[in-house]
């Protein structure tokens, strides 16, 4: 599949139409989903044929983006039923098979290595502090391939290390610097647009864990 | 590969399943995918799983020479993908609690008391 096609069809899904303000929900742009799930299968091989997890996965997008580009088992996780079940339309429309759970990411009680490729938006933690490492705490955990994640610039010294000493991650590297626009959907947002610059990391699990 | 994590409990893996709805869904034969992840799954709890669900073809018992069988890829390729839990829930071993599945997504949700 062509990257505009991708593009296209990402743009097309449904999002939040009340998004929730303490969950830090926003959708994961088409833009931005189909860069990360294109350079992750084409450049890493990370996602056809794979199992795929998109944690936080909020309507689908990313997870959806990984079925597009042929992973052979998709997993969506969030807290929101709300969004699950726009996730599910979502899946629906593009008649594609996604497995959806509801969960606490931090609470997750996940066996064994079945997940090769964990792929997420986590939320930056700016409503619920630290957040964004949790996520990637638990998805180093249970990927036993690789994790494609976003987080905002200004974090990235923080985030190589933690991943990096903390998390045991083999390897933590910034594939690219986006820039993520947040529409105005809150009404305490001031200015009409934000943009936010943003890292695509990629993290392999610590060997053998 | 779901499992409970309330606070305290050291064993909440299998989840026994209770179905009330299952769907089984045509997902398309991936021989090479099955292979790779037979040994990773923990056989017992899908043959456990697949029985709640109403398919008893498994075998109990399962090996790797078993994968170069195509029927028995098939049987496996059935549980694994094609059985799907609509409505229902899951429970957790050790302490019974429910965590129930609607419209195919289950709530692991826990209490704050269970954190």
């Amino acid at each position: 599949m062509k990257l505009k096609q991708l593009e296209s069809l990402l743009g097309g899904l449904q999002q939040f139409p009340n998004p929730k303000m303490e969950l830090e929900q926003y959708p994961t742009g088409p833009h931005i989903a189909s860069r990360m799930l294109y350079t992750a299968e084409n450049s890493f091989g990370d996602v056809s044929g794979k199992v795929v997890a998109d944690f936080g996965c909020g309507c689908g997008t990313l997870g959806l983006a990984a079925a597009l580009l042929d992973a052979e088992h998709v997993i969506g996780l969030d807290i929101d039923s709300q969004s699950l079940e726009i996730a599910s339309l979502n899946a629906e429309d593009l008649e594609l098979d996604i497995d959806l759970v509801q969960c606490d990411i931090r609470n997750l009680g996940w066996r064994g290595q079945t997940v090769n490729t964990v792929v997420m938006n986590p939320p930056f933690g700016t409503r619920k502090k630290g957040a964004d490492m949790d996520f990637l705490f638990v998805a180093l955990k249970i990927a036993s391939q690789a994790v494609y994640s976003l987080h905002k610039t200004t974090t990235r010294d923080h985030v190589k290390r933690i991943a990096s000493r903390d998390f045991s991650a083999s390897s933590a590297e910034v594939l690219c610097e986006l820039r993520f626009d947040v529409p105005q959907l809150y009404k305490f947002h001031k200015k009409r647009e934000v943009d936010i610059a943003v890292d695509l990391w990629r993290f392999v699990p610590q060997r053998n864990h | 590969m779901l499992s409970c994590n309330i606070k305290g409990v050291t064993n909440g893996f299998p989840l026994r399943i209770e179905a009330e709805k299952v769907v089984e869904k045509q997902v398309d034969f991936n021989a090479d995918f099955l292979k790779n992840m037979f040994p990773k799954i923990e056989w017992k709890a899908l043959v456990a799983a697949a029985k709640s669900m109403g398919y008893t073809d498994l075998p109990d018992q399962a090996e790797s020479s078993m994968i170069d069988s195509e029927e028995f890829l098939k049987k496996f390729h059935h549980a694994l993908l094609q059985l799907h839990l609509e409505e229902g829930a899951l429970i957790c071993p050790e302490t019974g609690r429910r965590f129930p599945v609607n419209k195919g997504i289950p709530n692991m949700l826990l209490h704050e008391d269970e954190v």
